[in-house]
Order: structure tokens, then C-alpha cells, then sequence
């Protein structure tokens, strides 16, 4: 067990390296130079310019800017942002929470109303339920996810008036982070409405950012189950005279699990791509709305410490759904 | 002599075409695509109005079946007053042209890298490899913006990025399949014939991966058109007022509680295109995957 763990850790760091690299190089493919960049229209003079160039280290070859790079990012330090002049970790932490509460809030969305989906059409394969369920999910596998948040707004907010357009609460509400997530907080806060305020801001930007892992996860449920529904052992379970419920319910939808965890794990790259898009259209101060403020500020420090960041991030889920996986289905664990 | 011919199996084309008009939702997905583009083909002479034709006396006009509208303005006015329907025809031209050059030069790229992976083996395997194993750990849409961000925004340096970042799964399809055919007689056969690297990359080996790829560079299609809207979308891709989808999007965003259809129709037919292009994508590979074929 222990082998299989060092084994999959092994494998990420190649891949950790390559992407620091590629953070790195980043700020060096942009056009022009580092300082010049810094420095914006107001320009510098050339000595004070080759002065920042020694300070920042510019001026040294690339495998030992690359070096003292990669030591400050082992380290936690990502620099400074331009515009802030905050640390860039530091940022990321204090938006990343807004970003979690709203990917795990989607995820299980997704998972609550996939899972049962995919089951439920399996069971009835061929029949409308079932062509609507693939219909529906192919659908939502199609959506453009800035429309849908778009079509949401309009209907909700606009025409019903259910649910404010953007933020994480009311700006009536005003208490100290205690956990970073919103629905949490306030609760613990006390303040009445609080948390209904929080609800209400959460329920469009999940149903958004949900959509697409909902549909996959519902197909990948659904053809998991077809496939396990006409082996052997399902067979006899039903020729024993079990209900259908326990047969499709207990022996199953257990194995069918397996390949549905992995595809539930794989979508937090998804996920967060999709953070991107839907903190955009609700303006949810999260980590992805603010890289792409970043990127229009020109705060480079900061999309570059938010590449890094957000790809670990992924790095590391995909590392633990692989090992869940070895828990779980031990053919994993000592095949090869 | 007429059992000899009813023996011979029909030309692959015939078969696949067989089985893949069996499957309804595909051969509604090609029809609908098909119509797609011959609207987009022919826009300049099917669209009512040129796609930057400014009407000032009919701004944010609704359309037609509601109060207000006119049958002048088919799907209604923009905040500029420019016909919906006429830049909805001509944003075809521009998004799924964009789809095709973006998978274009995905695929060339990705079968490339694939086919030299494949047989360079050894160090030159493992480094390309690696290198598109970094790439495929980063987000696609985060890496895109990245890109845009290094080249700046536009509509050709966000269909490079889009293109960049597909490019991995093109070239690990190509690399896996071209794996397992040079193992074949055939290859070593035409190896021993004496023909050169290139024939055997090209002639030889290639043609016979061509099914998975074709399957992927279908549904890679809508996702490009998917990806180059939402760059659009973010202010990173097409910049106005060209008629692109996604940036019809973003120009339409402030006007989204007092005019939904500026909103709505763009995303409509993004929503459409993409799928059916998706529905044509399952049953190419209904058909076109031995392993899934129906017996």
C-alpha cells in the first residue's frame, strides 16, 4: 500500500517541476522587458533601469533565475503583486475559500441530482425518461456556461426576483470570517436573514458552475450501470427473487460506483476552469475572477502565482482521487 | 458472377454511413450542423442586413412576436440598433471557422509531436511526453487565458492558445495508436521494402489512426467553438465589433434585465451548433470504434 502511495507521489513531481516551469517562463515570454513591464508608461532611466534588472536578478543566466524561482515557490513565497504590492499567496488564500464554498457547493449539486439520474435511466433504459435523461444531460453537456449563468440572471433575478445577481451576501450582514465560507459564517454569526442571504447568492452560481459535471457524472452513472446490470452476478440476484429496488440499489450501484468516483474526481480541473467563468458573470470574489482581473490589470506576479496555485490545486485532487481509487478497488492498488 | 459482387464488403464509407444513419440524434446533429454552415456560407446574401449596419431609429427593438417588434428586426436590435438575426448569420462565419482552423492546427500539431513520439521512442518519447503531461495538468481555459495573456487579446492569439492547449490530447491519441501499429507485420514489412521514415510516418501508419482522431477532432470542435466563445466572452478572443458569438455575448451583458434577446439568441446558437455537433460526434464513434461497433 504504502509503495503504491510513493509510487503516485513519484510521478507528480516531473509534472509539479514542469509547471512551475512553465509559470516561470511566463513572465519571461512576455513582451518586452520584466522591469520596463514594471515600471508601466512612466518609463524608467537607464541607469535605475539596470539597477532593478541586478536587483530583481535579471541580468543572470535563466537556469539560476530558474533555481532561485523555484526555491522562493518551495518556500510559499509566489512575490508580490504589482497592484496590491500583497504577497501573492497571501491573496490567493484569502479569495481561495469563496472559490472552495462554491465548488464544493456545485459538486454535490451535481453528484445529488447526476447520480440519481444515471441510475434511474439506466434502470429504465429505452424509455422516455431515459431518452430525456440523455437528452437533458447531452444538453447540459453542450452548454455554453457563461450563457447559461447569463439566461439564469434573466430569469431569476430579473423577471421572478428570487435571487440578487451578484456578491456572496447582502451587504446588510457584516461579521469576521471565521471558516471563509459564507454559508457557515453566517450561521455562526447569528444575525438573522444571514444566512438566507448567503443561500440565496450561492443557488445560481452553483446550478451554474454544477451543469456540466452534473451531466457527466449522470452519463458516465448511467453507462457504469448498463454495463454492470447484465453481469452474472446481477442475474442471479434476480433470479433469487430480489426486488428490483435491492438489486439495482444494493448490488449494482455498489460496483457501479468505482468508475463514477474517478469521473467525480476529475472534474475539479473542470471545476475550476469553470470558476473562471461563473465568478465572472456573478462577480463571486474567488480566485477566478480575480486572476482575470489580474490579467487585465497587468498584475503579472499574480497570474502567474494563480497559474501555479490553481494547477497544484488540481495536481493534488487528481493525486488524491487516484488514491482513493487504490482503497477502494484493490485490483488498482496491485495491478500494473 | 452476381454472387461473386454480393460477397465483395461494402467500401468502408458505405458501412459506416450505414450504421451512422441508424442513429437518429447523429443524422440530426449532421443535418442541423450542415444547415449551420451554408447559413454561415451564404450570409452576406441570406442575412437582411449587413452584420455592422447601424439603424438609430430602432435600438434595442424586440423581436418580432413581441410588443414593440417589427418584422424589420426579425430577432430585434442590438443597443446599437443592428439587426440580431444578420449578425447572428455572419457570427457563424466567424465562430465556426474559427472551430475548424482552431482543431486544424491542433491536430497537425498533436499528430506530429504523436507520430515522432511514437517512433523516436526512448528519451525523445519520454520529453514530449512529459511536456504535454505538464500542459494537460493545467485547467484548459486557465492555460488559454495564459496564453492570450503572454500574446495579448485577439482573435488569432486565443485560437493559437485554444489550439495549444488540445494539442496534448491529438498528440497522445496519435502516440498511442501509432504504438500499437508498428507492431503490425504491415509496418515492418514496408520498413523492410526500404521505405523512408516519412512514408512509414505518413503513408504507412498514419492512415490507420486516423478513426479515434477523427472521433476526438469532431468533439474537439465544439469544444474550441465552446472555449473561443468564452474567451470571447471574457474579452480575451474576437474583439467587437466582429459578429463572434461569444463577443456578441459580452457587448450584449449590460443590457441583460431590459433586453433578454441580445443575451439570448448568440448563446442559442452557440448552445446549438455545439451540440450538434456533439450528437454528430457520438455516432462517428458509434461507428467508427470497432470496440463499441454493433455486431
Amino acid at each position: 500500500m504504502l509503495r503504491f502511495f510513493l509510487s503516485r507521489i513519484a510521478v507528480l513531481i516531473p509534472t509539479f517541476l514542469g509547471v512551475t516551469l512553465v509559470a516561470f517562463l511566463f513572465i519571461r515570454l512576455l513582451p518586452g522587458d520584466p522591469v520596463e513591464m514594471m515600471a508601466g508608461e512612466r518609463g524608467t532611466s537607464p541607469e535605475r533601469h539596470a539597477e532593478l534588472m541586478a536587483r530583481f536578478g535579471f541580468d543572470r543566466p535563466w537556469w539560476e533565475q530558474y533555481a532561485s524561482f523555484l526555491g522562493n515557490v518551495l518556500q510559499g513565497d509566489l512575490g508580490n503583486s504589482i497592484v496590491t504590492k500583497a504577497p501573492v499567496l497571501s491573496e490567493f488564500l484569502t479569495l481561495f475559500p469563496a472559490t472552495l464554498e462554491l465548488s464544493i457547493c456545485a459538486i454535490l449539486f451535481a453528484i445529488l441530482f447526476g447520480l440519481p439520474a444515471g441510475v434511474l435511466a439506466a434502470s429504465r433504459r429505452g424509455t422516455i425518461f431515459d431518452h430525456g435523461v440523455m437528452a437533458a444531460t447531452l444538453t447540459g453537456y453542450s452548454m455554453p456556461i457563461f450563457w447559461w449563468g447569463l439566461l439564469l440572471i434573466i430569469l431569476f433575478s430579473g423577471i421572478l426576483g428570487w435571487t440578487p445577481v451578484s456578491g456572496r451576501i447582502d451587504l446588510l450582514y457584516f461579521f469576521e470570517p471565521v471558516t471563509g465560507f459564507m454559508l457557515i459564517d453566517s450561521l455562526l454569526s447569528d444575525q438573522d436573514g444571514a444566512f438566507m442571504s448567503a443561500f440565496s447568492h450561492l443557488v445560481l452560481p452553483t446550478i451554474v458552475l454544477g451543469t456540466i459535471p452534473l451531466a457527466v457524472i449522470a452519463r458516465q452513472t448511467r453507462s457504469a450501470m448498463l454495463e454492470v446490470l447484465s453481469e452474472d452476478y446481477v442475474r442471479t440476484a434476480r433470479a433469487k427473487g430480489l426486488p428490483t429496488r435491492r438489486v439495482v440499489g444494493l448490488h449494482a450501484f455498489r460496483n457501479a460506483l468505482i468508475p463514477v468516483v474517478t469521473t467525480i474526481g476529475l472534474q475539479t480541473g473542470v471545476l475550476l476552469a469553470g470558476a473562471i467563468l461563473t465568478e465572472t458573470i456573478f462577480s463571486w470574489p474567488g480566485v477566478g475572477k480575480w486572476l482575470i482581473d489580474s490579467i487585465f490589470r497587468r498584475d503579472y506576479p499574480s497570474v502567474q502565482g494563480g497559474l501555479l496555485l490553481i494547477a497544484s490545486v488540481v495536481m493534488i485532487v487528481n493525486l488524491l482521487v487516484d488514491l482513493t481509487y487504490g482503497l477502494i478497488d484493490p485490483r488498482i492498488r496491485h495491478g500494473r | 458472377m452476381a454472387a461473386e459482387i454480393a460477397t465483395r464488403p461494402p467500401h468502408p464509407f458505405v458501412e459506416g454511413w450505414h450504421y451512422f444513419k441508424q442513429n437518429k440524434g447523429a443524422l440530426a446533429g449532421l443535418i442541423v450542423f450542415v444547415a449551420f454552415v451554408l447559413i454561415a456560407a451564404f450570409s452576406p446574401w441570406l442575412a437582411p442586413y449587413s452584420p455592422d449596419a447601424q439603424d438609430r431609429a430602432a435600438v434595442l427593438v424586440p423581436p418580432f412576436w413581441q410588443e414593440g417588434g417589427s418584422t424589420a428586426h426579425l430577432l430585434g436590435t442590438d443597443a446599437v440598433g443592428r439587426d440580431l438575426l444578420s449578425r447572428i448569420m455572419h457570427g457563424g462565419r466567424w465562430s465556426l471557422f474559427i472551430g475548424l482552423v482552431v482543431i486544424v492546427i491542433s491536430m497537425s500539431g498533436g499528430i506530429l509531436l504523436g507520430l515522432c513520439a511514437a517512433f523516436a521512442r526512448g528519451f525523445v518519447d519520454t520529453l514530449i511526453m512529459r511536456v504535454l503531461d505538464v500542459l494537460l495538468a493545467i485547467p484548459s481555459l486557465l492555460l488559454a487565458l495564459v496564453v492570450v495573456a503572454i500574446l495579448g487579446p485577439g482573435l488569432f492569439n486565443a485560437m493559437f492558445a485554444v489550439a495549444l492547449v488540445y494539442m496534448p490530447h491529438y498528440a497522445r491519441l496519435t502516440r498511442g495508436s501509432a504504438m500499437s501499429e508498428l507492431q503490425k507485420d504491415y509496418v515492418t514489412a514496408s520498413r523492410v521494402a526500404g521505405a523512408s521514415v516519412w512514408r512509414l510516418m505518413f503513408r504507412t501508419v498514419l492512415p490507420n489512426c486516423a478513426p479515434p482522431l477523427i472521433v476526438q477532432a469532431t468533439l474537439g470542435f465544439s469544444t474550441a467553438v465552446l472555449d473561443m466563445a468564452a474567451l470571447g466572452f471574457l474579452g480575451m478572443g474576437a474583439q467587437p465589433p466582429t459578429p463572434e458569438w461569444g463577443t456578441m455575448l459580452a457587448d450584449a451583458r449590460e443590457f441583460i434585465l431590459r433586453a433578454w434577446w441580445v443575451v439570448t439568441f448568440p448563446g442559442l446558437a452557440i448552445l446549438i451548433s455545439v451540440l450538434a455537433v456533439n450528437l454528430m460526434g457520438d455516432g462517428l464513434r458509434d461507428v467508427l470504434d470497432p470496440k463499441l461497433k454493433r455486431s
